[in-house]
């Protein structure tokens, strides 16, 4: 099989119940999360920097519009001083005018109410899945699992070479690029995306103001919030593909049952 | 294992069928849309729990005023009442304070301006996602509420407007609003009559328009004309409290 290093060794216990259950929640979670994001974005398709959105000025780095032409309606998508045709895809498609297409919202039908509801519900099923993971992980060793060390970062550039050439290991732990790839995101990424969600609740801003403050306002906080949800749309593409060339029948086991078979003794690296 | 493995086939079949999943959710009173909705409670809870009646909405310098306020929703009401008033430049106005209070009132907006103000330059967040910096001045809501002596019962203010935005079977559908005893008494929520420094215009809610600070744009009726104190929000519109809440949005738009 593509990927494979070694002979085949003996299947070890890699994933615990409470690692696979957070991790199918998020999965879920981040899903929903990501197409109703959509559709709230499609309420005010631009992304600001600073406290407001400039109406009278401009202080945009993204805009997804649509603009009336002698062949007819363009989507148009500015990204700094760049314009780009983006018709078919974003801010036009076909009759629609919406900066992103039904097929990527949820609902399908324009509802920005319905869309925040269903957003809501997730985030909050995504933070709950936080809390129990990080008990669950610090009971069960898994947060030590996925720290990344030292000598991980001593491994790092071999790690990359051998990823390069899409030889991969299949130790009992993680190795370098994956330690550093899943801190991101449980570490890094997670809580990002969480306060600067929170950060855009007016509610949250009499109670915590200094959100604003770490963040440089509510809009800017409102455009981290979307380019770290396009971290993570980064993160899955890369996920999958992982999976894919490292071998998915023995990646897809590990993740559902825990077991995951691993490079025989001698042609193991960790 | 099996459970586990059907979880992860319907994850699959999601991505298939895409955005149509949840569009089920769309439907209010059904099933999924009141389990979409619940944790809306825990958030009210839990932000009245931790904000409480005493947190402040952020407030912002003159230098931070950059440009007019954006108008939204309505703007120019139409209906023959409002447009008498308006002609008159809002002598004739008079703010109708009624329902669960001691001393029901009928206030001018001379009367309005008379009254104690307060001016705070704080930042409009529309639920479509753009925010908006001005400067608001008005009488604080507790002020006149004092003056209407509130009963013990009363668990919300509702908020009638002159403004309708669209027309029904049963004729016009005028915009309401409500907010409960905690956000009425905020210091921050203010009757407005003034904006950036100039009499409140037309576009924004003239002549007098309702300032919730820790929450979104819409909870901040424009054109407002009574203030109703009620112990329950069944027997207005759609009975959800509001305008946009009967048509799925949050009441509670701390969020």
């Amino acid at each position: 099989m593509a990927g494979r290093t070694g002979q085949a060794g003996p299947l070890v216990r890699r994933q615990a119940l409470g690692t696979r259950i957070t991790h199918w929640l998020w999965a879920v979670s981040l899903f929903f999360l990501l197409l109703t994001g959509l559709q709230i974005f499609n309420a005010y398709p631009v992304l600001n920097i600073g406290t407001e959105s400039g109406f009278d000025y401009d202080n945009a780095i993204l805009e997804i519009g649509a603009r009336r032409t002698e062949e007819g309606l363009r989507g148009v998508t500015r990204i700094g001083g760049w314009e780009i045709d983006t018709t078919g895809v974003l801010g036009v498609q076909g009759d629609a005018v919406q900066a992103f297409p039904a097929a990527l919202t949820i609902p399908s039908n324009r509802s920005l109410a319905t869309g925040r509801v269903i957003h809501f519900f997730f985030a909050w099923v995504l933070v709950a899945t936080l809390a129990v993971w990080l008990v669950a992980s610090a009971l069960n060793g898994h947060l030590r699992q996925l720290w990344p060390t030292l000598a991980d970062l001593r491994a790092l550039p071999r790690d990359i070479a051998d990823h390069a050439r899409l030889r991969f290991h299949h130790g009992r732990g993680y190795g370098p690029l994956q330690k550093l790839a899943y801190a991101g995101v449980l570490f890094v990424a997670f809580p990002l995306i969480i306060l600067t969600g929170l950060s855009m609740s007016p509610g949250v801003n009499a109670v915590a103001p200094w959100l604003l403050d770490l963040f440089g306002g509510r809009q800017t906080a409102r455009t981290i919030h979307f380019l770290t949800m396009l971290a993570f749309v980064a993160f899955f593409a890369v996920h999958m593909a992982m999976i894919l060339l490292a071998g998915p029948l023995n990646e897809m086991r590990s993740i559902l049952t825990g077991w995951y078979r691993i490079d025989s003794e001698e042609k193991r690296h960790d | 294992m099996i459970d586990r493995r059907r979880l992860l086939l319907g994850t699959a079949a999601v991505s298939l069928s895409g955005c149509k999943v949840l569009d089920g959710a769309n439907v209010q009173g059904s099933v999924l849309r009141d389990l979409m909705e619940a944790p809306g409670g825990l958030t009210y809870r839990l932000q009245r729990l931790i904000g409480g009646g005493h947190s402040l909405a952020p407030e912002y310098a003159e230098a931070d005023i950059r440009q007019g306020q954006r108008p939204n929703g309505s703007v120019d009401p139409s209906g023959a009442e409002y447009r008498a008033l308006a002609a008159g430049r809002f002598r004739d106005y008079r703010l109708t304070v009624t329902g669960l209070v001691a001393r029901p009132q009928a206030l001018s907006l001379a009367a309005l301006r008379s009254m104690p103000s307060r001016t705070q330059i704080t930042r409009h967040d529309c639920v479509e996602g753009w925010s908006c910096i001005a400067k608001w001045t008005g009488v604080p809501l507790s002020e006149v509420l004092a003056s209407a002596g509130p009963l013990p019962a009363a668990r919300f203010a509702v908020f009638h407007c002159y403004d309708a935005i669209e027309r029904g079977l049963s004729g016009e559908v005028f915009y309401y609003e409500s907010i409960d005893m905690v956000d009425a008494h905020h210091p921050q929520t203010i009757l407005a009559w003034g904006l950036n420094g100039a009499p409140l215009p037309v576009a924004n809610g003239a002549p007098l328009r309702l300032r919730v600070e820790r929450q979104l744009g819409y909870k901040m009726a424009k054109y407002v004309h009574t203030i109703e104190l009620t112990d329950r929000l069944s027997g207005y519109g759609l009975g959800r409290g509001s305008y946009w809440a009967d048509r799925g949005y949050e009441w509670y738009a701390g969020i």
